[in-house]
């Protein structure tokens, strides 16, 4: 499974939504089966029973009421909007 | 250079105290460096106006009898920190020319402290590299270069323009951060301390996120006690990061007074790899001599599953940087690349903004994520990870803290160890086990090599123990007593 073919590598870009060219996605997917093979050598850890861990932070998530605490600023949150109009981010046309 | 870049934090506080000097002056010896120092590229953004400003507020403050814990001190601060006003890249095209509207904790913290903000420094895109070869914005060049010979070295990195400003004079101390070495590697290859705190000690909120789970802001100072100092300026709990320990800071830099009788100091025999120059293992031993000279004890102890610790981490680190990137697509901040739909603007935005190894990365996040690989690689690399956290419960049942070299190599020229991806990321074969763990770790320069270019020791500790790490380093650093300096700057003095 670890071989990454130009098609594997094709589809990888996609929903990595990084616009390639063939010849890129040659070079990549050769770079990529050389990482992919070298993390294979995990499969000779013996990890039955073990749990995955996800992080080594073991507090309980904190809580906290619902309600607003932050915000009404929205000139700051669109400050470095590439396109901005009347407090909304511009987006190209999404529906017909 | 004059004499006022030279100081310690720790001299530098009491001459500011005993009025020597003033923090504006001070500020402005750092400013006149910067500038013949540019060669190092070690800045992204300069600002000379805010320091000097910040400065003058600081000599009012004291003046006042108001002086803070770091107050008229000149840092760099990593680029990967947001600093309201002032431009954040990450290092990366896709945030070039981003203004935060917000400061990160760690900033807000030091500036809180009186600390004064020199720029932001160059560093590897996104941190993600060891040599600082992969920013958008240039290499950074180490100050330090082999005898006779002017070839331009790398940093380390990805914390590599931190390092070596701190090296070369042009700060007193620098932020960094760290998620598989990034702060103790570059710290050995510029002949620096650096320290990378426990998981959770300093909040990451703010900083622009890599791998959140192994990310660690830390310090570097050219001292052990200077590098704790800027530390505990930078630590404590934040109720904005979810990761944030509720956990009382320690008098770090009190520590670096300690001392280290009948402390049981771990060895472990994996550390010793294939390939590592006898210089290394040569200070290894020197190291394990000047910790039983200051009364501790080695003791030998087994990490048996370090040699997966570096492909476990290039599984979930890749995993976690390709879900915190998918923010960068043209829509909130940064480039936006049009295109023929929503899609290709998304696509062409990322393809332009993002450099080579962050696309590598990114790839491989998503492959490893994707549907019928995710048990096979991410839970597979998490179960790795929890048995490398094991071997260390294991190992501290021993001992006290573990005492290892920081990186397999000194610094090396520019270019080298870019053919393969895998040889790069080699570099943080020993640092990368105390992200995946979450602990405390130090490195510490021991001495030089043939060549005349620092090496680094490795202290790592038990969670929430850094106290124990720094006074362990600072034995060290009094028995190593390191005073070479860097080439360029050894000119300078002579």
């Amino acid at each position: 499974m670890s071989e990454i073919d130009l098609a594997t590598a094709k589809k990888i870009a996609n929903l990595s939504r990084l616009k390639m060219d063939d010849a890129e996605l040659d070079t990549r997917a050769a770079s990529l089966t050389g990482i992919i093979k070298w993390v294979e050598q995990l499969q000779e850890v013996d990890t039955d029973n073990i749990e995955p861990l996800a992080n080594v932070v073991n507090t309980e998530l904190v809580l906290r009421k619902d309600e607003v605490t932050d915000g009404g600023y929205a000139d700051k949150v669109l400050k470095n909007a590439p396109e901005e109009t009347q407090d909304f981010f511009v987006v190209p046309k999404v529906v017909e | 250079m004059s004499d006022l870049t030279t100081l310690t934090i720790t001299d530098a506080l009491k001459g500011l105290e005993s009025k020597d000097f003033s923090a504006v002056e001070l500020t402005q010896a750092h400013i006149d460096a910067m500038a013949t120092a540019k060669n190092l590229n070690a800045y992204i953004t300069e600002t000379p106006e805010i320091a000097l400003e910040q400065a003058k507020a600081s000599d009012a403050r004291r003046a006042g009898g108001g002086a803070k814990l770091l107050d008229g001190i000149p840092l760099a601060i990593k680029d990967l920190f947001c600093t309201r006003g002032v431009q954040t890249t990450a290092a990366s095209k896709i945030l070039e020319g981003f203004v935060p509207t917000y400061e990160s904790t760690v900033t807000s913290n030091l500036f809180e402290d009186g600390a004064v903000m020199l720029g932001k420094t160059n560093m590897d895109e996104f941190a993600m590299g060891s040599a600082n070869t992969t920013s958008h914005f240039g290499n950074v060049i180490n100050p330090w270069t082999r005898e006779g010979d002017d070839t331009p070295l790398v940093p380390g990195g990805s914390s590599g323009g931190s390092a070596a400003a701190v090296a070369a004079r042009i700060a007193m101390g620098a932020t960094g951060t760290d998620t598989g070495g990034s702060i103790r590697q570059p710290a050995s290859l510029t002949g620096i301390v650096g320290i990378k705190p426990t998981y959770g000690r300093c909040s990451r909120w703010g900083a622009v996120a890599f791998a959140s789970s192994l990310d660690h802001p830390g310090s570097f100072g050219r001292t052990v006690e200077d590098a704790a100092l800027i530390l505990q300026s930078m630590s404590g709990h934040d109720p904005k990061d979810a990761t944030s320990a509720k956990q009382d800071v320690p008098d770090f830099a009190a520590a670096a007074s300690g001392y280290i009788k009948g402390m049981k100091i771990g060895i472990p025999d994996e550390y010793r790899i294939d390939g590592m120059p006898e210089e290394i293992e040569k200070l290894w031993q020197q190291g394990i001599e000047w910790i039983k000279e200051a009364g501790a004890e080695p003791v030998k102890i087994s990490l048996p599953h370090t040699k997966y610790a570096l492909p476990a981490y290039y599984i979930i680190a890749p995993a976690e940087a390709s879900s915190n990137l998918s923010r960068y697509d043209g829509v909130r901040y940064g480039l936006r690349v049009e295109g023929e739909s929503l899609d290709d603007m998304y696509a062409l935005t990322r393809a332009e903004g993002f450099g080579d190894e962050v696309k590598r990365r990114i790839m491989i996040g998503t492959y490893v994520l994707s549907a019928g690989y995710y048990d096979a690689y991410y839970i597979k690399a998490q179960k790795v990870r929890r048995v490398i956290l094991n071997d260390f419960v294991e190992a501290f049942k021993q001992c006290d803290a573990i005492l290892t070299p920081t990186a397999p190599s000194s610094a090396f020229a520019i270019g080298e160890n870019e053919d393969d991806p895998i040889k790069m990321y080699l570099n943080d074969v020993f640092t990368v086990t105390g992200n995946l763990a979450g602990l405390p770790g130090i490195s510490i320069p021991g001495g030089v090599d043939a060549q005349g270019l620092p090496l680094g020791l490795q202290i790592t500790g038990r969670v929430w123990d850094e106290e124990t790490v720094i006074k362990i380093a600072a034995n060290i650093e009094r028995a190593a007593n390191f005073t070479a300096l860097p080439q360029t700057l050894a000119k300078a003095a002579a």
